[in-house]
């Protein structure tokens, strides 16, 4: 690491006093390069055992990497906190310009620490931190307008990060989210709610600097390298093309596309909902995060009409992928796309984390089949699969939890479900909610012994799609080896902050080449090590605040519903748990 | 014939910014100071890009306002800058009406477009290009 590399400058920022302070933490970057592996190491020095997650003594740590600012497509920022929502390890990733603001503004990581007593709003600008008053700002209805307040009250455009919560956040509804740049998201684990305890309504982040590399010639030379390899190869195709969306289609035709809270893999609206037809009739822009020329961010044009006055209409842009359009398209039955399009939108405005939100609906109306739940519990809502309406009034009101039954949809299905029952159906894993894939046991072994109990940790669906291929059956302990190499690696890319999107483009070579050229002189060996220690500290996090892989929740629905990849059973998943664990 | 960069279609931006780091990275630095291009949102990303870059004024206003002739207009539009002769007034940010005179915090100056098109190497989308200015363009004729 050169000397001079800003990445190794921490900033503090202490709510509570009102105070900041930057400290210069080199042998933490130079040993863990940044990002994920930074976060965890920063985090076991400052989160409390056992600590409240929405208590003032809860951290929200914001790393970046050294790739970050140098080269394409390392442009994520890891957030690291307690989550709310599970009780446990909170990490959530976001693009936006949030990474290269950070950087440019001079810091690998900001730290903030403590609650205030007024809501603010905070603004880091290179060397200097602000604290605004944000108590007119404190309730408004939707995120939107936040986003849209700041960004003419705040100076500059273009080299700033707006990261900001919606009502949601501030009424602590753990699977909140912190949005940034309108359009991406720490969607996961409950950031939101963080941010809302400590009254943060929002984070504007910005500077600009110039970086020097430790070898001029061959900065430029990698820098090509890895520029053509993510914009005249086909790796990132399918990014740039239709974006996630395009997994729609392939998903229901093998059937692994969660519909109607699983009660099946196929969605009879697929086709409807899919990448193809969102891009043919509602694609109305691409964005890129900062410092990515793919521009996976697909925007739909949405024009909708005022029933009470002819010839008004307003146009939403939205931004949709994969998980979204599952969430809020095929888990709830819902084929009418403007509906779908609007609902999203209703959880955008509130600030919610689409995915626990659109299964949290799922499990709530299968329940209310089941008549576990009435129409008291709903407040008169009559939720059913395939009816947007019902789904935008409940968001709201989950919001604002009139009833008890929405103060503990608030909070999740593992958590609504143990008071109401229905544990059968109510898909979480490790207490977070479901992505979009059952393709078999490989997907469901990911959600649950992945760090962040999310599909981005091991891709365990690609295991699975790879057997189906194949027609071969999977082994448990072949499961668990493939998940833990793929988790470890990608430890390695989340500590360089390079989008897992773009993992084709990062073979290890171009990213010994690319830390090369700016100082950092690593081997593979290096890497992998750091791969193997940061999820080691990841787990051992986890066990010390209660989590044990051997008394995991399983919803037997996965089970039921035929996946891709064949019949699997609860002792496949234990065994492959308990060898997971072994591994570790 | 002198070239400038040329805005094709700033709605085809994506705002990837990879023009901005091609700037500054044709000094061999990676981060944003040096760049003499500047993408920032319309207002939010929903509204889409403004890309701001310096159009080559056939009279061009910040060098009429330049004290010091540190800006001096170049043969065929566009200026020059020299340096040693700035006085760091800002004059030449108030004059330029599209705001494309960025301002170098740390060295106190102006950061100006010299016109070489590495930008446009690294723009995916096609949005920017170098091209050789049209003597018969409406502006350049404005030059009496």
């Amino acid at each position: 690491m050169l000397a001079e590399d800003p990445l190794q400058r921490v900033l503090f920022v202490d709510l509570t006093k009102r105070r900041f302070w930057i400290e210069s933490r080199r042998e933490l970057f130079e040993e863990h390069l940044g990002g994920s592996a930074v976060a965890i190491r920063l985090l076991e020095e400052l989160c409390p055992e056992g600590v409240d997650p929405l208590s003032p003594d809860n951290p929200i740590i914001l790393t970046v990497g050294p790739l970050t600012g140098f080269y394409p497509l390392a442009s994520k920022t890891v957030a690291m906190f307690k989550s709310p929502h599970t009780g446990n390890l909170g990490e959530s990733h976001a693009g936006g310009r949030s990474a290269i603001a950070i950087r440019m503004a001079g810091y690998g990581a900001v730290v903030i620490l403590g609650r205030s007593e007024m809501p603010i709003y905070v603004v880091i600008d290179n060397d200097r931190v602000t604290f605004r008053d944000a108590s007119a700002l404190w309730g408004t209805r939707s995120s939107y307008t936040t986003g849209s307040v700041l960004r003419k009250r705040e100076p500059g455009s273009g080299h700033r990060t707006i990261m900001r919560i919606g009502r949601a956040g501030e009424q602590l509804v753990s699977y909140a989210c912190v949005i940034t740049e309108t359009y991406r998201h720490f969607g996961r684990l409950g950031l939101g709610a963080v941010f809302g305890s400590k009254r943060l309504k929002a984070l504007m982040i910005g500077g600009q600097r110039n970086l020097a590399p430790a070898d001029r010639r061959a900065f430029r030379q990698v820098y090509d390298t890895l520029y053509n390899r993510a914009t005249g190869s086909p790796l990132m195709q399918k990014y740039h093309e239709l974006g996630t969306p395009m997994n729609v289609i392939p998903l229901d035709a093998i059937g692994g596309l969660p519909t109607r809270n699983l009660q099946t893999g196929r969605f009879e609206g697929a086709e409807t909902i899919s990448g193809e037809r969102l891009a043919s009739d509602y694609l109305g822009r691409r964005v890129a995060c900062a410092h990515c020329p793919v521009a996976c961010i697909h925007l739909a044009a949405l024009r909708i009409p005022y029933p009470d006055d002819p010839y008004f209409y307003k146009t939403l842009m939205l931004g949709y992928d994969h998980e979204p359009i599952y969430a809020t398209g095929s888990m709830l039955g819902i084929e009418d796309v403007p509906g779908m399009l609007r609902l999203m939108d209703e959880i955008e405005v509130q600030g919610l984390d689409v995915m626990s939100a659109g299964v949290a609906l799922a499990w709530a109306t299968e329940a209310m089949e089941q008549g576990l739940i009435g129409v008291e519990e709903t407040g008169g809502l009559r939720l059913s699969f395939g009816d947007p309406e019902a789904y935008i009034a409940a968001i709201q009101r989950i919001v604002t939890q009139p009833t008890d039954f929405y103060r503990a949809l608030a909070r999740g299905v593992d958590h609504a479900s143990a008071i109401y029952g229905g544990q059968d159906y109510a898909l979480a894993f490790g207490g977070n909610e479901m992505p979009g894939y059952h393709t078999g046991p490989g997907c469901h072994l990911g959600y649950l012994t992945g760090a962040r109990h999310s599909h981005l940790d091991s891709a365990g669906y690609s295991l699975d799609q790879a057997a189906a291929r194949e027609e071969r059956d999977l082994e448990p302990k072949e499961v668990a080896r493939a998940l833990l190499a793929e988790e470890q690696w990608r430890q390695v890319l989340t500590s360089l902050v390079i989008c897992l999107f773009a993992r084709g483009v990062y073979e290890p070579a171009y990213v010994l080449d690319a830390l090369k050229a700016i100082g950092f002189d690593r081997s593979e060996e290096d890497l992998a090590r750091l791969g193997v220690e940061t999820l080691r500290m990841k787990n051992a996090f986890k066990a010390r605040e209660g989590f044990d892989l051997a008394t995991l929740r399983l919803p037997r629905r996965i089970f039921e519903t035929p996946s891709p990849a064949g019949p699997f059973d609860e002792a496949f998943v234990r065994m492959a748990l308990q060898h997971y664990a072994e591994l570790l | 014939m002198a070239k400038r960069l040329s805005v094709i279609d700033a709605d085809r931006c994506v705002g990837c910014q990879s023009c901005m780091f091609a700037c500054t990275r044709r000094t061999a630095q990676g981060g944003l100071e040096e760049s003499r291009i500047h993408i920032r949102s319309d207002g939010g990303f929903r509204k889409g890009f403004v890309v701001i870059v310096c159009r080559a004024c056939a009279d061009p206003p910040c060098a009429r306002v330049c004290p010091t002739d540190a800006l001096v207009p170049r043969e065929g539009g566009g200026v020059r800058f020299h340096t040693a002769k700035c006085i760091g007034c800002r004059n030449c940010v108030e004059a330029c009406p599209f705001g494309a005179v960025l301002w170098d915090a740390s060295q106190d100056k102006p950061r100006i477009c010299v016109y070489c098109g590495y930008c446009a190497n690294y723009c995916p989308y096609n949005v920017i290009a170098l091209e050789e200015i049209d003597p018969a363009d409406d502006q350049a004729s404005l030059n009496v």
